[in-house]
């Protein structure tokens, strides 16, 4: 298998205020990641996934064990930009990672700091704001932009630089709903493009679109594999006060009612196929 | 009255003026306030007054709203011109008591009003017509040749892009903390000044808090984006004079030269 | 108690070039104990419309009763209308400011006026409804606690107004799932041991499926409808038409329809549409 990250025995601690004891966000964590997959992650806040994506990005640095990113590991300080342009990120808040007061000039900041030729950068900052459909948007001010094109702007700033992979920090939860299906959509392109998508989300139905779902709980894995065998678990996800996709509670429920749900099928389409193709 | 300020504010365009490059229009503000300090009659006021009159028509900025620009200045300007008038001796015009007006004090009082006024238009008219982003890079270049001796050239200019970036940001989120507190029955109206300076308190921490969080997370995505510093960074738009800007430069040079040479012979 | 919103009218920048009609005659009435649901997309003139109820804003015409009193006549202070109205923002906890929470929580109360104990006893009333240990948290700084439970004190600041009528502008955005839950839950009880109208904004549509009586649609600053949820969820052409969904199970049951499945219309929750699909399949095995 062909892994684009992979991490060992990954411990990240961090100190709190004036607590002398160190705070273990992440404990021990074994993983890998397969060049051109998509992942997601879940868990509630506090799980370690969030630090786990700051992790992957060298933005922070493990206490102990390696992660390697396309065979660089973070910690060795010539290759940190290296690290940084492979898994490019896209974070939470659409206001606070614009640059630049024009949405071009932003696009370009990445290229920019990567030392490209003027007439590249061009080339690339037109592609990647086509690529979000935001391209008649370019002379705009991010501030006059919905929370929805503003998300977009920073995912064409990351594709500008031409990542190998993305990581997504939770990039629709101050999204309305329409904001939302916009994003998830750029996503499922740039997937379908071959860029590895690793997406950090609490929202199950965005992560039922991912071949593999991770759950995380207090720094570990709890679940990992492909969605249908991960949401099988429904009782374990509801135990660390989790939700399940509404498919899989539909499913349970008709089960419960003695209708044999076979336990995969956890999409909208697979269930309404079940149910009129029911005997 | 703050939408009254025309001082650092962009007026949108696409004339000549506007498409020159900002090294160029930086230079010739800065040659223009030395011009005017330079010119010691009338005279020569005149002759920046047409230049300035014919930069502004070509530009194609409405004169109203340049105009409109020197109200918040009107008091200093009154003040100015006022203590020029009655402070300086000479052949006394008109007395009331201790006040008196004299010949020389009326004309250096006219005189300092007209420089001024010269070069609050002169100098508003390089922010009006240059767009703020190109302003900041063009600030960047031009003090890139000291950096050598220590001016950090890069930084500043990128703390002028993120405050022109962030500027609008946390005006909204004033107006939003302003508003939730005033549905918690905060007033910022009534009272007097120390009370007032104490309603700020509610605004004024929240709005930190923002700052400082939009500050870390903001650090953080730049980061990401490896972003380090000016050094090996390349920029999307490359600036390269045209000819219209050596053009212009040579007008400048000119003009120059008229007021050195006016100043000497009148 | 009871509002009624009559013939509503807000104009942005009247006279500008700029000049936006920002709310076009909106009526609507919320009744004694009501839980009403306003929903929207962004844009829509919801914040608007809310800034209005609290009177931040005062309309071009129409009026806004509540109880007797109509807030948007001249003489009405804004005390007054503050007592009557509570207003929670969006994001409420970057209003956050005191050192410690009780003496955030008092903000509000201090400004009516009352007296120190009346005001001490409403933060620890307000603390305690919002769900929170009043002796455990009185004396910790608001900004070393967790975002649901930042969420509850900033909650807490308008509860402890005792506001007759307390509106809620998206409480659970940005929260994660349990949170959100505890959030809501949380707004129930609320509502439930006051006994007064609470006006909920939110885009999750199951949410406002399962708690509201009463729902109002606004877009582009008109009402489109309202009504209880079940007649409003029934409009799905129209919802469409303004770019809102159905809840996600209610979608899924029209969908079911749509292929012929054999269900009632408008079903707005899990449990009675896993019992129906259950019993239209066990009928079809036979």
């Amino acid at each position: 298998m062909d892994n684009i990250i992979t991490i060992e025995n990954l411990i990240f601690e961090y100190t709190r205020g004036d607590e002398s004891q160190p705070v273990r966000a992440i404990d021990n964590l074994n993983l890998e990641i397969e060049r051109g997959s998509f992942t997601a992650i879940i868990g509630k806040n506090g799980s370690g996934k969030s630090t786990l994506a700051k992790n992957l990005n060298g933005l922070l640095l493990p206490t102990e064990g390696v992660i390697y990113v396309d065979g660089f590991d973070t910690r060795d300080d010539d290759s940190i930009w290296n690290v940084r342009q492979t898994a490019g990120m896209v974070f939470q808040n659409p206001d606070n990672q614009l640059v630049s007061a024009i949405v071009e000039d932003d696009v370009a900041f990445g290229p920019e700091n990567l030392g490209i030729e003027p007439a590249e950068i061009r080339r690339r900052v037109d592609k990647a704001l086509a690529d979000v459909n935001m391209g008649q948007f370019k002379k705009k001010a991010p501030h006059l932009l919905s929370g929805g094109q503003k998300q977009r702007i920073a995912i064409a700033g990351v594709v500008a630089m031409k990542p190998k992979c993305i990581i997504f920090d939770e990039p629709t939860a101050m999204l309305d709903p329409k904001g939302r299906s916009e994003i998830m959509s750029i996503i499922d392109e740039l997937h379908a493009e071959g860029i590895t998508v690793i997406l950090i989300t609490h929202f199950m139905d965005e992560a039922v679109r991912a071949d593999r779902v991770i759950i995380m709980h207090e720094g570990r894995i709890l679940l990992d594999g492909a969605p249908q065998e991960v949401f099988e678990q429904e009782e374990l996800i509801r135990s660390v006060n989790l939700d399940v996709p509404l498919m899989v509670e539909m499913g349970a429920k008709l089960r419960k009612a003695g209708i044999d749900v076979p336990k995969d099928i956890i999409t909208e389409e697979k269930m309404v196929e079940f149910i009129c193709q029911y005997e | 009255m703050i939408r009254d300020i025309t001082i650092g504010q962009y007026f949108a365009g696409n004339s000549v003026i506007h498409r020159l490059d900002p090294r160029v229009k930086i230079i010739a503000t800065l040659l223009f306030i030395i011009e005017l300090f330079i010119v010691d009659n009338f005279i020569g006021f005149a002759i920046a007054a047409v230049c300035l009159g014919t930069v502004i028509a070509v530009s194609k900025v409405p004169f109203s709203f340049i105009v409109r620009g020197l109200k918040p200045i009107i008091i200093i300007l009154l003040f100015t011109f006022t203590l020029n008038m009655f402070m300086i001796d000479g052949r006394i015009l008109w007395q009331w008591g201790f006040l008196r007006i004299t010949a020389e004090g009326l004309r250096t009082a006219v005189f300092m009003a007209v420089r001024l006024i010269l070069l609050i238009i002169g100098s508003s008219m390089l922010t009006l017509c240059t767009r703020p982003l190109s302003l900041t890079d063009g600030i960047e270049r031009l003090l890139s040749p000291f950096k050598r001796i220590g001016v950090p050239a890069h930084e500043i200019a990128m703390m002028m892009t993120i405050a022109l970036r962030f500027i609008p940001t946390l005006l909204e989120e004033t107006d939003k903390i302003m508003k939730a507190q005033q549905a918690r029955g905060a007033d910022f109206e009534t009272g007097n000044l120390i009370q007032r300076a104490k309603s700020l308190i509610p605004i004024l921490v929240p709005l930190f808090v923002s700052a400082f969080r939009i500050a870390q997370e903001l650090a953080m995505a730049m980061e990401a984006r490896c972003y380090r510093g000016g050094e090996n960074r390349t920029r999307m738009n490359e600036m390269k004079l045209k000819r219209r800007d050596y053009v212009a430069f040579a007008l400048q040079a000119l003009f120059l030269a008229v007021i050195i040479i006016e100043s000497r012979i009148f | 108690m009871s509002i009624r919103v009559e013939n509503l009218v807000h104009i942005y920048d009247k006279g500008m070039p700029s000049e936006q009609l920002a709310l076009d005659n909106i009526s609507f009435t919320a009744d004694d104990g009501q839980l009403v649901g306003i929903i929207g997309h962004t844009g829509s003139g919801k914040s608007t419309l809310l800034q209005h109820l609290n009177g931040l804003l005062k309309p071009e015409s129409g009026s806004i009763v509540i109880g007797d009193t109509d807030i948007t006549q001249p003489g009405i202070s804004m005390v007054q209308i503050r007592k009557k109205i509570g207003l929670v923002f969006q994001y409420p906890e970057y209003q956050l400011f005191e050192e410690t929470v009780a003496k955030d929580v008092a903000f509000g109360p201090g400004n009516l006026g009352l007296s120190r104990e009346e005001i001490d006893e409403r933060v620890r009333e307000a603390i305690e409804l919002v769900g929170l240990d009043y002796e455990e948290i009185k004396d910790r700084s608001p900004f070393e606690l967790s975002g649901g439970q930042k969420r509850r004190v900033a909650i807490a600041g308008v509860v402890a107004m005792r506001p007759e009528v307390l509106i809620l502008d998206e409480p659970t955005a940005g929260l994660d799932p349990k949170a959100h839950k505890d959030v809501l839950a949380m707004v129930e009880e609320v509502h439930r041991r006051t006994g007064n109208i609470t006006i909920l904004v939110s885009h999750n549509m199951a949410d406002i499926a399962r708690l509201c009586d009463k729902v109002v649609v606004i877009d582009s600053g008109r009402l489109v409808t309202a009504g209880t949820p079940y007649e409003v969820f029934s409009k799905k052409e129209e919802l469409r038409a303004v770019g809102l969904e159905l809840p996600p199970v209610t979608a899924f049951t029209e969908t079911l329809r749509e292929r012929g499945v054999d269900l009632e219309a408008t079903i707005l929750d899990t449990d009675t549409a896993a019992e129906q699909i259950a019993a239209y399949l066990k009928r079809k095995a036979k």
